[in-house]
Formats: structure tokens, C-alpha cells, sequence
């Protein structure tokens, strides 16, 4: 039924530069519908972050907008929502990472203010105060959150020390230390074009998206920067770590329970992830979803994820639950986490997976902003422009044992970490 | 883009909606019928939706596990939505696999099986999402809201239903809300994306064609009188934050108002995306709330929406107050803002602003194959396929005139609910 089908985005339509003050551009055309997406990062993160003002580099970012040397936080949102455009900022541990839609025929005023925020940010006091309030009460929301609870909670006794453990978004405390004058050294600090990936998807040809770029930002220059701190060791946990928190007055309990997961670059990365999809994604949520959910009704989400990054990754398994049936949940789930290290999942299971996910690579390339997303993850994690084209034969060649051998590894029903938040009653 | 639509009314009655979209080796496949919570009677709330997940449960032909196998084997995905006027089957589907969803959602619209087993721990799985829900604050304040803002209309029942009716509700029940339902004659078939629309058409009369007219009887809900007083409700709940919420009687979506008030939501607090299935949104920082209440500090953040209903429904203003700030001193901020709208003309570049707005959230949309399907049966429900592509035109028939009538008509202080969320202690 194909007619004019796109094949899968590779080294031949994927147009990259790298700019001579280090700036990475990436580019792949798409006419078929008149916008385009922006998105990429800086490497800053939570990791540079001060354990006592945790949350600086996620506060910097969204101040990025609040004001720069040519516009107020009013006239930049102005210019942005009169286009109908939109842009925002946000950091994760290792970065800080920027997207912006627009109309295509508004790409070179996105790009204008995406610069602006970038290399000129003001970081005005009043700005400053305000945004404080805000994060302030997220942070109150958050902690009457029953998941993020428990996720955060999860996180902070699976990593220890290392910054996968600490929250981005910091703590009442941690974001009540944070000064003005942190966010502009921060920014100061670690912003420098060397550090910066931008990809631009849409009704645009490559050259002139580069050329736009290139004029907004090929010359920016930071002599200020900084080198950044070696992280410390992940050290897996030797005994399961149980933790519930009491959150009075919530109907429903939610659980994180989980173990570390490889790194992104790892090699069993593929071979976890296909592993993953079997125990607690395909259909309506694998083996997980089937006992939890469809076998027991004991809960309406019941699933698994693999995050992986680039020093280590979690495996987790994820559940909202009566108080009356957590425990009940937790057997369920340690007594499929131990049925999946026990033998290999069933041939047609491992060919269900796969088939799974080789036929839903084109459904995530869907729209500009999946294609700029993936662009983004073959950049970061040096998987090559071609990974999307060879995905298909990297998937086929996982086996059985492959996954049986990659999750015995990483799967201790011993050592776990167990949380759950909720009102017990 | 190539992209033509297609209408043809099966003998069954079976309104059938095409698009050809070829950017992608995707379809969309979209079954929308015309029943959701607006048809429900009072102690058999929440049905439509316990309905539609029981739709998953199997069919003589497909027994449950076999149909998600098989879809998600292809790399496909598939959901499903219960709304106010509405429940929606989908499957996005690799082009070549397209005739398993047709398959499947011919089968199970008369062929379900609604085995005793399956409901009773598929109630369990439905009270524990209405359990997730009720952790929220604006869940608890909201079901309060839609009680008071209509007296006896359905659109005042959540849409997941009571804890009391999820207990009491069995399977008879649900099986002769599936049989008066989920028939030809009461759905619209919405297929988007890489085929042939000869080629569809021969395919739907094949898997469709041969399924018999239903007998449909809806419940239809009397529309009730517009609200003759400022109501107040207020919810207690655990946590530190406080919420104001106002609920203004709204216009249905075949209304002209609606269009307007489209435009005056975008003036006050930014506009709303329509798309349910990708595109993103506009940010909202320039809005005349978000200048008034949150650059002035009395909130941390505001939300307006409104919904493209059948009947009346609601248009809502949220508000995530500042700690030391107190709701009274907001809603008094907010009514001297909608008085200055209903006092004076705005400028025409204010609507022009919007139906740009409206023109980049349609292009954002149309990215993604799901969102286009999504659009092609979507309006059906509660006007027709045209409304979505005059929509652009519709807004720029929009007046300063015509919103200063819209704005003294719908936001009448006298006429609306106001809903506090004020957090307790709670004892552990």
C-alpha cells in the first residue's frame, strides 16, 4: 500500500556541521507540513550542581527566558506567542536541553530568541524572586506527589551518592540557598558553544537552517568556561532496601521497585531494553502488566522501565495500588522479576518484541519533533547516523540466552530497592 | 502533501470519513462512537467507560491477549478514550499491516464477549484508576464543580463515575450498554494516512459491510437552564497548595459563541490546544490572567480550557495561588479583568493573534498521522467534519463586537461556580 514512503532517516538526509567555535548542527528536511521543530542541549546539568543548592542548574535554565539583553520576559513571550510559536528550557542530570516549534516561515525569530536566551540571558532580580516562589510551590506539589515520591525516594537509595540519586529539580531547602548571582555563574561557568547540539526538523532546507544558526550563533565565544568534576563510582546495592512514605489522605499507593540497568552505551544495552519490553512494555505492559493488572486487577499501571544513561541506568518496575493490595502487588511483581531469571523467555515471545520494535521505529519518527529527539540520541550517545538503518539487524541478532545472560546480571530479586508512598490506614 | 477526503454512509449506516496522507508508511484507524457519559443514567455512572475496557476482553474470534499481541507484533499501538459525548477505539498501524485493525475493530463492535471473570477484575483495575485520580487535588475539586455547575445534566458525573456505581454495576448491565451502544448506526469509521482510498473503501464494505443496523436508543439529556446564581464549593485535601477554580456555562461546539469564546480563551489565559495526540502546545505568558495574577504574584500558574461538547458545557479558569495569597483577593482580580474585557472593544490584532495561534497548533497537529485521524472523526461527535476545517475561517469571523457580547453573555459573575481547594492537615 506504500506509495510515497520516507525511509528511515540516515547519513543521507541527515545533514550535520560542526561550526568552527565547536557548535554541533544537525538537519533533516520534511515538507510536509509548513513547521518546524528545534531542539538540542548544552552539556550542564544537576551534576555540576552544589549538593546544598541542588536544583541551580534546572532553575538557571528555565531563568534563560525571564529576560536577555535585548528582550524582557514580556516582549521575548510576546514575540513567541504572537507566532504562535513555542520554546522552553529544562535540565536533566548531564544537560540542559531547549525545544522550540514554530511555523516555518518563523524559524529565524526562534532561532533569534533561542540564541538570546543562550548566550545573553540578564537573570533579573525580580525574575529571579519570582521564579523562586514558583519552584517553591512545584516543590510543595511535588511532595504530596505519591509517584514522583516514591521515584525520587527510589533514585536517591539506588544511586547514593551519585547524582542519579538526587532529584534535578532540588528541594524546598536546597532552592531556597540559590542566589541571583549562582545563576549567572552558572550559566557563565558551563553555557559555551563547544558544549552545544542543535538539530532543526522540518519545512526548512538543511543550509539554510545552518545558515540561520550559524549567523545567530557561529560567534559565540566563552572564555570563562570550566572543565567539569569526574563523577563518583555507582555501587550497587548488597541487600534489599525497603522504604514506605506515609502521605496522609491519598486513595492510592504508588511503588517503584527496581535495580541498576546498564549504561546507554553498554553493550547489553539493546539486549536489556528488548528484555525490558517482555517483562513489563509490550502489549498491554508484558508479564508485568498481564499478572498486575490483567490476571489480578490488582492496578490500572503496572509496567517496567530501563533508563539508561551515560554513567548507569535503572531498571525499574513501576505500580499505583489499593494500600489493601501492595503487598500482594510487590509478590507478584518479585515473583515474575525471579520466573525471568530462572529461563529464557519463550521464542515467540522474544519474536513478538522484536517484531514489536522494529515496526515502531517509523511510528516514533512521526512527527518533526520524534525525528529531532532520535537525531538528538544518535548525536549524544554516538550511535552513528546510520543506527535507525541498522537498527532492524541489531535487534534480530538478540537471542534467548542473550537476554537471560544480560538480565541475571542485572536482576537480584535479593537486592532490591522496594518504595512505596501512599496512606497505609 | 497529497491529502483528500473521502465521506461514504454504508448501507448499515456506518458514516464512513478517509484521508490520504502519504509522508509516512502509517495509518491511523479510528472507530468513534456516539456514547459516553453524556448518555448515562444515575446509578449506572462510569459505564461507558467500564465498557470501553472491557472492549479489550476478547470476542469469540479474538480472545483477549491475542489482539494486543498481535497489534504491538506488527509495531502498532492502540487505545482507547471515554469521553463526555464520546468513546473512541484506535490503531496506528505500519501501512501494510493496516487490515488487522479493521479485522478487529469490526469484530469486536457486536462480538465482544464480557465474560463474568473478565468484569469483576476489570473492576477492580477501574476503581484503582479512579483511586489514582482522586490523589490529585484538581480531581477532588473538579468532580465537586461539575456537581454544582449542572443540577441534573450527566456533564455533572465524572466521567470515570462514582465509587458507589463502579461497586454496584454488573455485567448484565454493561453488556446491554455495549448492545444499545456500539453499532454501525452509531459510529463514524476515521481512517488517515498511506493507502489507496478505492482500495479502503473496497476493504471497509468487506469488514464492515456485512455487520446488521443496531437498534440504538440513547439516553438523551435534557439541557439544563443556565445557572441563576454564583455557586460556591470548597474541598478540603492534604497538601500546602491552594487552588481556585470558576466554572462559566460555555457554548456547544456547533455554536457560533464557540469560536468566540475560543478567541477570548486565548486572550485570557492562552490558547488551548485541540489536538489530543501530539503537536504541543503555546505557551501562555502573555495572556491577560497570567500578566494580572502571575507577574503580579498572586499565583504560581493559570489554566483556561474549554471543551467541544454536544451540550453546554463548561468553560473553566484555574488557578495555582501563591502561598501567602488569598483566594477571595484573586477572584476579585479576575472578575476586574473580564469586567475591563466586557467594557471595552479589543483590538483586532488580538484576534488576528489568535487565529494565527489556531494556524501553527493545526500545523503542529498535522505532523502525526494518530492526531490527523484523530481530527477526521473527532468533530463528528458533536457537530460535523466541517467544523474542523472551517475552524481557521470561523475565528477570523470573529469581531471585537462579537466578543464583547460573548464575554457579557458567558462570563456573567451572577452565573457561575467558584471552587476552592484548601489544603488540611491530614492525620496519618
Amino acid at each position: 500500500m506504500t506509495q510515497n514512503s520516507r525511509s528511515l532517516p540516515g547519513p543521507e538526509d541527515i545533514a550535520r556541521k560542526v561550526l568552527p567555535n565547536g557548535i554541533t548542527l544537525l538537519s533533516r528536511s520534511n515538507f510536509n507540513t509548513p513547521s518546524v521543530f528545534i531542539s538540542g542541549y548544552v552539556a550542564a546539568g544537576s551534576y555540576l550542581d552544589p549538593i546544598e543548592k541542588l536544583g541551580l542548574s534546572a532553575f538557571t535554565a528555565t531563568a534563560l527566558t525571564r529576560g536577555t539583553e535585548n528582550y524582557t520576559f514580556q516582549s521575548l513571550f510576546d514575540k513567541l506567542e504572537s507566532a504562535g510559536a513555542s520554546m522552553g528550557f529544562g535540565a536533566s542530570v548531564h544537560n540542559t536541553s531547549f525545544s522550540g516549534h514554530s511555523l516555518s516561515e518563523d524559524l529565524p525569530l526562534l532561532v533569534d530568541l533561542l540564541a538570546q536566551c543562550l548566550r545573553h540571558p540578564t537573570f533579573p532580580l525580580e525574575y529571579f524572586k519570582r521564579l523562586q516562589a514558583q519552584l517553591l510551590t512545584s516543590l510543595s506539589i511535588r511532595a504530596q506527589d505519591t509517584s514522583e515520591m516514591a521515584a525520587i525516594t527510589f533514585d536517591q537509595l539506588l544511586f547514593g551518592d551519585h547524582p542519579y540519586g538526587r532529584p534535578e529539580d532540588g528541594f524546598i531547602e536546597t532552592i531556597q540557598k540559590i542566589t541571583r548571582k549562582d545563576l549567572a555563574k552558572f550559566h557563565r561557568q558551563y553555557y559555551h558553544p563547544a558544549n552545544l547540539v542543535v538539530v532543526v526538523v522540518g519545512a526548512v532546507e538543511a543550509q539554510s537552517a545552518f545558515d540561520i544558526l550559524e549567523n545567530a550563533l557561529g560567534d559565540w565565544q566563552n572564555p570563562a568556561q570550566i572543565q567539569s568534576a569526574e563523577l563518583p563510582e555507582i555501587i550497587p546495592p548488597t541487600s534489599t532496601q525497603r522504604r514506605h512514605l506515609e502521605l496522609p489522605g491519598k486513595s492510592q499507593t504508588d511503588l517503584t521497585l527496581g535495580m541498576l540497568g546498564p549504561k546507554r552505551k553498554s553493550p547489553d544495552y539493546l539486549t536489556a531494553s528488548l528484555g525490558n519490553n517482555i517483562l513489563g512494555q509490550f502489549g498491554m505492559k508484558g508479564r508485568i502488566g498481564d499478572a498486575v493488572r490483567e490476571k489480578a486487577g490488582l492496578a490500572y499501571d503496572a509496567s517496567t522501565s530501563l533508563n539508561a544513561w551515560i554513567d548507569g541506568g535503572s531498571w525499574e518496575v513501576s505500580a499505583g495500588v489499593n494500600p489493601a493490595n501492595l503487598q500482594k502487588a510487590i509478590d507478584l511483581i518479585l515473583q515474575e522479576l525471579r520466573h525471568f531469571i530462572e529461563e529464557p523467555v519463550t521464542a515467540s515471545e522474544l519474536a513478538d518484541s522484536q517484531a514489536n520494535y522494529i515496526g515502531r521505529l517509523p511510528l516514533s519518527l512521526e512527527s518533526n519533533a520524534g525525528v529531532a529527539n532520535s537525531i538528538l540520541n544518535l548525536e549524544r550517545f554516538d550511535l552513528g547516523l546510520d543506527y535507525l538503518q541498522r537498527y532492524a539487524d541489531l535487534i534480530t541478532i538478540i537471542s534467548r540466552e542473550a537476554i537471560l545472560d544480560v538480565s541475571r546480571r542485572y536482576i537480584h530479586p535479593d537486592n532490591l530497592v522496594i518504595v512505596s508512598a501512599g496512606s497505609s490506614k | 502533501m497529497s491529502s483528500e477526503f473521502i465521506q461514504e454512509k454504508l448501507a448499515n449506516g456506518l458514516l464512513v470519513n478517509l484521508k490520504e496522507i502519504h509522508s509516512a508508511p502509517i495509518i491511523s484507524h479510528w472507530v468513534w462512537y456516539r456514547v459516553g457519559s453524556r448518555n448515562e443514567i444515575s446509578g449506572k455512572t462510569g459505564i461507558s467507560h467500564w465498557v470501553e475496557h472491557m472492549q479489550f476482553k476478547g470476542t469469540a474470534k479474538f480472545s483477549s491477549g491475542v489482539l494486543d499481541r498481535a497489534i504491538s507484533r506488527d509495531g502498532g499501538y492502540w487505545n482507547a478514550f471515554t469521553f463526555l459525548d464520546w468513546t473512541t477505539f484506535f490503531e496506528t498501524m505500519p501501512a501494510d499491516k493496516i487490515n488487522l485493525a479493521l479485522e478487529l475493530e469490526s469484530d469486536r463492535m457486536v462480538n465482544s464477549t464480557y465474560l463474568p471473570e473478565e468484569v469483576n477484575s476489570e473492576r477492580t483495575v477501574v476503581i484503582s484508576e479512579r483511586e489514582g485520580n482522586e490523589n490529585e487535588p484538581l480531581f477532588r475539586l473538579d468532580e465537586a464543580m461539575q456537581m454544582a455547575a449542572f443540577p441534573s445534566h450527566p456533564y455533572r458525573n465524572e466521567i470515570i463515575g462514582s465509587l458507589e456505581d463502579l461497586h454496584a454495576i454488573q455485567r448484565d448491565d454493561l453488556y446491554a450498554h455495549y448492545q444499545s451502544h456500539y453499532a454501525p448506526n452509531n459510529a463514524v469509521l476515521a481512517i488517515a494516512g498511506d493507502f489507496d482510498s478505492a482500495e479502503m473503501l473496497k476493504l471497509i464494505h468487506q469488514y464492515y459491510g456485512p455487520i446488521p443496523a443496531g437498534t440504538v436508543h440513547p439516553h438523551v439529556p435534557e439541557i439544563d437552564p443556565p445557572l441563576q446564581e454564583q455557586k460556591y464549593c470548597e474541598v478540603k485535601g492534604p497538601g500546602d497548595t491552594t487552588y481556585l477554580q470558576l466554572a462559566y456555562r460555555a457554548p456547544a461546539a456547533a455554536n457560533d459563541d464557540f469560536f468566540t469564546m475560543s478567541v477570548i480563551d486565548s486572550l485570557l489565559t492562552g490558547p488551548s490546544s485541540l489536538n489530543m495526540f501530539g503537536g504541543g502546545g503555546i505557551s501562555n505568558k502573555t495572556s491577560r490572567l497570567y500578566r494580572a495574577l502571575v507577574e503580579k504574584e498572586f499565583a504560581i500558574g493559570v489554566y483556561g480550557g474549554l471543551q467541544a461538547t454536544i451540550d453546554p458545557h463548561l468553560y473553566n479558569i484555574d488557578v495555582t495561588l501563591r502561598p501567602d495569597r488569598k483566594p477571595e483577593k484573586v477572584l476579585s482580580i479576575i472578575d476586574k479583568e473580564i469586567e475591563r474585557l466586557q467594557q471595552t472593544l479589543i483590538p483586532q490584532v488580538e484576534i488576528d493573534r489568535a487565529v494565527k495561534q489556531a494556524r501553527a497548533l493545526f500545523a503542529y497537529g498535522s505532523e502525526n498521522i494518530t492526531n490527523q485521524g484523530f481530527w477526521l472523526g473527532y468533530p463528528e461527535m458533536f457537530d460535523h467534519y466541517d467544523w474542523f476545517t472551517h475552524y481557521v475561517e470561523k475565528l477570523n469571523q470573529v469581531t471585537p463586537e462579537k466578543i464583547q457580547l460573548a464575554l457579557q453573555k458567558y462570563l456573567d459573575p451572577k452565573r457561575r461556580v467558584v471552587g476552592i481547594y484548601l489544603p488540611e492537615e491530614v492525620q496519618a
